[in-house]
Formats: structure tokens, sequence, C-alpha cells
């Protein structure tokens, strides 16, 4: 219908489906979606910019590209369901819930941000709307996601827990034994790989002799979905149905959310070892740009109103660097050696 | 910091009577069990997941009869999956459980290490304070028995070195039970470790409920010539070497450390003061293991008190050895600790 794409590309990404909002969603979610999706695009693109001029430290890595995948699974859960994260974090951050503001501060390292300075973008983590931290061992938030469904189970509350994880992390034995226990337990968990097809410089087919990932599911006797990872409703309804299937006790589904990475594996990756122009064209399956085609087409915004909710997310991320850099204090000595343990315990 | 030779005596043996605590005579396997049930009846977020903790009571009998009044849901017996079912833990512990994972041999901590040191150890820092981890490991350890390499190891001193752990190992079943309740109402990860050797072993228990807190040494023998610092089976050790020691008229002062991090320096430099001699005994062998650390904060904190070189003793460093013979000869006795104490008063 209203989206167009060469024939190149379906051929080198057969798994392209057209945008198309499902019915349960109304006007008003589809565009706070497309919000959630510019604060993600706004916010990395800038702390690419700041990192660059020396403004954050350590390393960071961007989400862009993948924001229909955090926003479109997000919105299908509910606020009080967790997901875990990876080391490329802050877009299932802002998706969960999370204010930009105290993300930006823990950028910095300010003692006002979600993690009093002490994790960074590669630790962002917003307890309070059931967003687990980000981690930098690939793989190590798949048994934290058992775990919180195992308590789901025990305290009978009807959470669902959501691991989002790369196809990187689908190499680790901990991703077998995860996915195992939670299939064997009828767990409410939902695996959702993040499917750019590269780790860093080396390509799935690499690595992986079997790169169509949701396959792996006939092993564990559980549903295997493959989803346009550029489409944030193909991403919503594919979350929908595993998060019902999840809440009515029949078990985990393992979701591969297949797409493309745009840009390189951090924020200062010039990705010489890859070939651009071959990876050029996919910018035609940006999510963003493809929300904005499907409104218009759909009449559910003009491209003034996109124009001006765009204008909103970069007004956002502008006042989070700006309470970030001014508003902001670095953390005290003192707090080096708090929250190791609980309750304010100190072993030196 | 009691100075007391033996358990404490604050629950006094007060034979029947309706509602009066009583003393029983219980294993170390039993007090284990004992402190399990108990803690799951009472908070019904405590939970059990590890290999063949549920229908067969793990191996060495600890959790017999848990699974059958609590349920396999808090009763789970995993797959052969320590990563993933030491990570649920931690998953479950930060989501609202208290849940105990049992690693049936300890030296198979190192399949689980990512989600303990990388996991569990950091996320209450990493993310600012936000997560409670009231996660227990337990870990079986020790060596004896014919084990060999990979069933008889002691890891304690790895944990000891990564801050966010808490890291005891108690011996006798007042101790044990008492610290393993401590331990799941901690709201930190928690590495228990529990000698093997030691399930048979019997003591005294008083029926109410107790907890023996972390990061408080006993002194399980006063003396004033030598300070024998030792923890687990080697504290057992400690005494009978002791007490052969004073048959020569050698009066030594034995503390069992119980708790490894936090640890109470304050117990050992009270002794070093009274008798400025020690020796730290440890099952692990020697090189890189606690005896080595405790001697150094001992120099730090007290070099003045010393009058002769601390002394170590630890297992050699080898590969636990399959023959009786040789392996007798890698475990610390209580004549290696007689030597070290005629050594460090030489």
């Amino acid at each position: 219908m209203s989206e167009t794409i060469s024939e190149d590309l379906r051929a080198r990404f057969p798994c392209h489906t057209p945008l198309a909002a499902p019915a349960e969603l109304d006007g008003t979610q589809q565009l706070e979606m497309f919000h959630r999706m510019n604060l993600i695009r706004e916010f990395d693109t800038k702390v690419r910019d700041l990192w660059m001029s020396n403004k954050i430290y350590g390393l960071a890595h961007a989400y862009v590209g993948a924001e229909a995948i955090a926003v479109g699974a997000c919105t299908a859960l509910e606020p009080e369901d967790c997901i875990t994260s990876t080391h490329r974090g802050h877009g299932h951050t802002i998706a969960k819930g999370a204010d930009v503001k105290k993300m930006m501060a823990e950028l910095f390292g300010k003692y006002e941000g979600y993690n009093r300075g002490k994790g960074g973008s590669m630790h962002i983590a917003d307890v309070e709307h059931g967003m687990l931290g980000a981690t930098g061992i690939v793989g190590s938030g798949m048994p934290l996601a058992v775990g919180a469904a195992m308590a789901a189970d025990v305290l009978k509350n009807g959470r669902v827990a959501l691991c989002f994880h790369g196809d990187g992390g689908t190499n680790q034995g901990v991703w077998h034994e995860s996915v195992n226990m939670a299939a064997a337990w009828k767990l409410p968990a939902i695996f959702l790989i993040e499917n750019n097809q590269i780790a860093i410089a080396t390509e799935l087919g690499q690595v992986s002799n079997e790169p169509e990932l949701h396959k792996r599911a006939v092993g564990y006797g559980i549903p295997g979905v493959l989803v346009d990872g550029f489409n944030p409703f193909a991403v919503y309804e594919a979350v929908s149905t595993a998060a019902a299937r999840a809440r009515a006790g029949d078990g985990p589904t393992l979701i591969e959310a297949r797409f493309v990475r745009l840009l390189g594996h951090f924020v200062a990756d010039d990705q010489w070892y890859r070939d651009m122009a071959e990876f050029e064209p996919f910018w035609a399956l940006d999510p963003i740009r493809r929300m904005r085609v499907y409104f218009e087409h759909s009449r559910l915004a003009d491209e003034q109103e996109l124009d001006v909710l765009a204008h909103r997310a970069a007004a956002e991320i502008a006042e989070a660097i700006r309470y970030a850099e001014e508003d902001c204090t670095e953390p005290p000595v003192e707090s080096l050696y708090e929250d190791i343990y609980a309750a304010g315990e100190v072993i030196a | 910091m009691a100075v007391l030779a033996t358990e404490p005596q604050a629950e006094a043996p007060v034979r029947a009577g309706a509602d009066q605590p009583t003393i029983q005579t219980i294993t170390v396997r039993q007090a284990l069990n004992d402190a399990m049930r108990e803690e799951m009846r009472r908070d019904p977020t405590v939970m059990i997941i590890g290999c063949d903790v549920g229908v067969r009571g793990n191996p060495f009998g600890v959790t017999k009869g848990l699974l059958e009044e609590f349920g396999e849901k808090r009763v789970r017996d995993a797959p052969i999956s320590e990563p993933a079912f030491t990570g649920a833990g931690l998953g479950a512990a930060a989501m609202g459980l208290r849940p105990i994972v049992e690693i049936l041999y300890s030296d198979w901590i190192t399949l689980a290490m990512d989600q303990i040191v990388n996991m569990a150890a950091k996320i209450r820092y990493m993310f600012g304070g936000k997560i409670n981890v009231p996660l227990v490991v337990r870990a079986p350890f020790g060596a004896g028995g014919g084990n060999a390499a990979q069933h008889s190891q002691s890891f304690e001193a790895w944990f000891n070195h990564i801050p966010g752990l808490k890291v005891v190992a108690p011996a006798t079943p007042y101790d044990v039970k008492g610290m393993l309740k401590t331990a799941i109402r901690d709201d930190n990860p928690v590495i228990f470790f529990e000698h093997k050797r030691a399930y048979a072993l019997e003591g005294d228990v008083p029926s109410t409920d107790y907890t023996v807190p972390f990061g408080e040494a006993i002194v399980r023998r006063p003396g004033t010539d030598v300070t024998i610092v030792a923890y687990s089976m080697m504290a057992l050790k400690a005494q009978a070497a002791a007490e052969q020691l004073a048959a020569d008229g050698i009066d030594c002062e034995v503390i069992d450390l119980r708790s490894l991090l936090p640890l109470d320096y304050e117990t050992v430099v009270r002794s070093l003061r009274k008798t400025n001699r020690i020796v730290v005994v440890q099952e692990a062998n020697l090189r890189g293991g606690m005896a080595g650390d405790i001697v150094a904060e001992l120099i730090d904190r007290g070099f003045d008190l010393l009058d002769a070189p601390p002394v170590r003793v630890g297992g050699l460093n080898v590969p636990m050895p399959y023959n009786m013979g040789l392996e007798t000869k890698v475990i610390p006795n209580e004549q290696k600790i007689i030597d070290a104490v005629r050594r460090v008063l030489a």
C-alpha cells in the first residue's frame, strides 16, 4: 500500500512487512509510540555528539535504527512487567517509560542520575519502571529474566519478564540454559532477539550455521516467531501474543526481530570493517521514516503535526542535556562506599 | 564477639516444660534442613533451586522433606545449568523472592561465576542502590573421602575478593543453623560454604528461633601463648591440636572466624594483644588464600603486636589427588597445626 521498497532490498530483507497498526492501538497510542521512537533517536544522536566532544565518559552504544523493537515490545507490556537489557540499553529504558533527564544525568556521571553516576550508559537502569538494568556482559540478562519470571510464578502476580538480547547473546551457553529452564517450567518469560546480524564485526553467518534464530524454538518446544525488526507494529503484535501466552501459564516465546545495524557497534565506531555502501540502502527501512510515511498515508497525522512531535522530542532531550550539565552535581567521594551492601552497611 | 569455650549458653538447656525452649542434639545436616524449613514456614518468599534439591532431597540429604512440605514451585529441581539457575536466583531475588541457590559441589561454582561476580555482587552498586539482592548461594566445599580434583576444592578466597558479596563458613550445628537463617534474612548475596565432611557432626541447638550474626568470630578455646585463627573444618582441627599442645604446657587460644566477609578482626587483634603470636589455618591450598590475606591485614593493623612472624597453614599447592595416602598429605591436619604453633614459638 503506502510503502514501497525496492526489489533488491526486499530480496536482501525478506522478513519486511508493511506497517499496519493493530485495531487495539488507537491514534493516541500510535503517536505515543512515534514519540518514544523519536526520543530514542534524538537521545542517541545527541549522546554520540556529546561523546565526541568528551562530555560523556566511557562506552556508549547507540540504539539508532532499532527503535521499532524496544517501543513495539514495551507498548505491548503492562507497566508492572519487567525487562532485562543489553549493553545497548538506552532504547529499552526510554521505551519502558524512563525519565530522559535522569538518564542523561547518569550518562554525565551525575549523582542525580538513575544509577547515582555509578553505572553510566552500559548499566543504565530504571527499576521503578521495571527496567532491570543494562549489562555489559553479552547474554547475562537471560537468566535474570528467567528469575524475574520465576518470581512472578511463585508470587502469582501476573507479571511477565521480557529479555532483550542480541544475536551475539544467542551463542552464550547461558542462553540455551535459560530458554530451556523457562520452557521446562512454563515461566512467563519472553525472549526477544534483536537480530542485527552482526556482533561488533563478526557476522552472524560466520559463527552460526543456522542464522534463522527463531527456528531454535523448535528445540525447546516453544513458539518461535520471526518479525520485521524495522516494523514497530509487527513487534508489538508478536510481543502481545507472547505476553498473553505467558500470562495464561503456557510458557515462553522466542521472538526474532530481524533488522540491520545501521550505525557502528559503539558511538565512535567508524565501521572500517564493513562496506557501508552495502548497508546504506537499509536506511530506507528506518522505522521512524516508515512511521511518518504510514501516518501521512493513514491520515492520522500530517507532516506538520509529525514535525511538531519530532521537535517535542528534540526539546525534551535538549532540556535533559541542560539539566545534566547545569542542575546536577558530581557524586561525593563518600558515595564510593554507598550501596555496595544493603541498608547503609559498609565493609571497607 | 563473645569469649566462650563452647556454644553460647544464653539459651540455657531447659528440658521439657510447655513454653520453655529445649535443647536438641542434631547434626549439621539437620541444622541446615531445619534452618531452611523454619525460614520457609516463616516467609513464603523463601525458595530453593538447584540440582536434585527436590525429590532426592539433595545428594547429602540436606533438603530432604522440603519439596513435600513446600511444593515444586518453592523447591525446584533445576536442570544441570549452574549459570542459568544461579542467575535465575538473582533475578528472582531482584523481583521479591529470597532464593537459596544450591551448587551441589562448590567446585562447580566456577560455572556460575559470571552471574555471582559480575551480576549479583554488582547490580545494587552499579544500578545506584535500587535493587536488593537477598540471595543465598549454598556451596558444599572441602576435601576428604577421595573425591579428587573436581569435588574437593575450597574457593572462599575468590569471593572474599569481591566487594558486594558476603562470605561465611560456619562449622558447628549451632552456627550453621543460626548463620543460614541470617543469610536468608540478609538483603545481600551471601556465599554460604558448608563443609561436606561436617554434615554428620553433632552439636546442641536450641529449639527456639535464633540467628548468629555475620562478622562475629568466636573464641572456641581461650589461651595465652599462641592465637590460632581458623574456620570451618579447620577450626575443629585447630581445637584438637590445641588440646594436644595443652598437654605439653602450650596454651593456645583458638578463634573460629565463622564469617569471612565481613571478618571480625577486632576479636583477632584482641587475642593477638594477649598472645603476640599467631597461626592462621585454612584448608584450601595455601597460595592466594584467606590465610595470606588475614596475615597481611594483621600486619597493617598490629605489626607491633607480633613477637614472631605469623605462620600460615594450608593445603599443598597441588590439585587434590585421588589416592588416600596422597590426599592425606595435601589436607592440613592437627600435626601440621601443632608444628606451626611450635614454629611460631621457636
